[in-house]
């Protein structure tokens, strides 16, 4: 993910390196850590594009970046347009999965139950995080919800897949078959 | 490691007989101990309400055992489990069953007033239960003068009064919106960090996450397992 969007308009007030990575993290709850490294880059392809430029100095004598006009509308622009949807982004598990199922030698179920596990775990973690505060305050508490959201969603499907992986295999098998204890085969 | 709270060893369920034999449950064992929230997740007709109903001692298995704080459900007879779900087991339905006719804190006061408790010390009680979860100043409120929320609030004082062991909510937040669910969720989670034990069963992953360990059940069976298992609960419990 491209986080130039997300630090443009963290500059909306004067900021230096270190404390514009702070903020970013701080606001995101942490969710995506960034190396500082990775914002001066970022900082200085803004600055190529014109979208930021030296704002002085503050009292410890640390660079600042300021926004530029061209950066003002950019910012706009990003909160004025929805994220992109029409073309998913690559999803190794639905690809995992839709392969699974074609290669004969691979046990889908026990793919989607490991799946299922590990994702439940990730909401379990998300959950240990809110509880020990870490959804407080607004911003980050909006970020771990989306986590929680999204780990809720996979979960669902996964569910689903199961079901349908099920039904399948009923249909074709011979007999009916009788439920067996690793789920779908 | 101390003895579960609720145990389940080789529990099967079977309904009718015949060509219209139903196998609820095939052999589920299950254990919930102090302190610990277990979850189970599972489709429509997968045997999660039957267990739960068993746990409870509403209905019997056809084999296996349940013991609740070490009593053998079986041994209790009808009378011992009734006392039983009047002291140690609370109970959470998803249509909250509140009888309307009764305010909340009679609501609340009523397993204790069956059980024998003195009228006054049973009010008191259940007073104590609607503050925990936060209806302090609905006490004399009638069901339909409430919301959803708080109406399962006050399912979840009439489970924990007087300090019941085991809490057992079945699809506790089913009629709920997610916020309110997810509160309902808190206050059970509080609940058993204080040492009850707890078995929800639910089928949204969002609220089976609140649990140290998550149980799937497919066609009255055990398939899966997510989570900490109960030793490293309760190792953890132990050095902190």
């Amino acid at each position: 993910m491209s986080v130039k969007h997300a630090l443009l308009a963290l500059l909306e007030k004067p900021r230096y390196g270190y404390e514009l990575r702070a903020e970013f993290e701080q606001r995101t709850g942490a969710s995506w850590p960034l190396n500082v490294g990775q914002v001066y880059t970022t900082l200085s392809r803004l600055e190529r594009d014109g979208l930021v430029e030296a704002g002085g100095t503050d009292a410890e004598g640390r660079s600042l970046y300021q926004l530029t006009e061209a950066g003002r509308v950019e910012v706009k622009g990003w909160f004025d347009t929805p994220v992109e949807r029409t073309q998913p982004q690559r999803d190794e598990l639905a690809i995992k999965l839709a392969v699974a199922v074609a290669v004969p030698s691979v046990d889908v179920g026990k793919v989607v139950q490991q799946q299922r596990n590990a994702t439940m775990q990730a909401l379990q973690g998300y959950r240990r995080q809110a509880r020990s505060g870490a959804g407080d305050d607004l911003a980050g508490g909006l970020v771990l919800d989306r986590l929680v959201f999204a780990a809720e969603a996979e979960i669902r499907w996964l569910d689903h897949c199961e079901s349908r992986l099920r039904r399948a295999a009923t249909s074709t098998a011979p007999e009916p078959a009788e439920p067996t204890e690793g789920g779908p085969r | 490691m101390s003895d579960p709270v609720l145990r389940l060893t080789d529990v099967s369920r079977v309904h009718g007989t015949g060509a219209a034999e139903v196998h609820a449950l095939r052999g589920v064992s299950l254990e919930a101990y102090a302190g610990e929230l277990v979850a189970i997740m599972g489709p429509s007709g997968s045997g999660k309400s039957s267990l739960l109903t068993i746990a409870g001692g509403l209905d019997s298995p056809t084999s296996g055992s349940v013991t609740v704080d070490g009593q053998d459900l079986g041994e209790a007879g009808i009378s011992g489990r009734a006392k039983l779900r009047r002291t140690s087991v609370g109970y959470v339905f998803q249509d909250f069953n509140l009888i309307p006719a009764l305010t909340a804190a009679e609501n609340v006061a009523l397993p204790l007033e069956l059980d024998g408790a003195g009228r006054r010390s049973a009010r008191d009680a259940a007073r104590v239960a609607l503050e925990e979860v936060g209806l302090d100043g609905f006490a004399d409120r009638f069901p339909d003068e409430m919301s959803g929320g708080q109406r399962q609030r006050i399912a979840i004082a009439r489970a924990i009064v007087g300090e019941r062991r085991l809490i057992l909510a079945d699809e506790p937040t089913g009629a709920l919106d997610t916020e309110t669910g997810e509160d309902i969720l808190k206050l059970i989670r509080a609940r058993c960090d204080a040492g009850a034990a707890g078995v929800l069963v639910t089928h949204e992953p969002r609220y089976a996450s609140w649990a140290d360990r998550v149980i799937y059940v497919r066609d009255g069976l055990v398939v899966d397992e997510a989570g900490e298992t109960p030793s490293t609960v309760f190792a953890v419990e132990v050095e902190g």
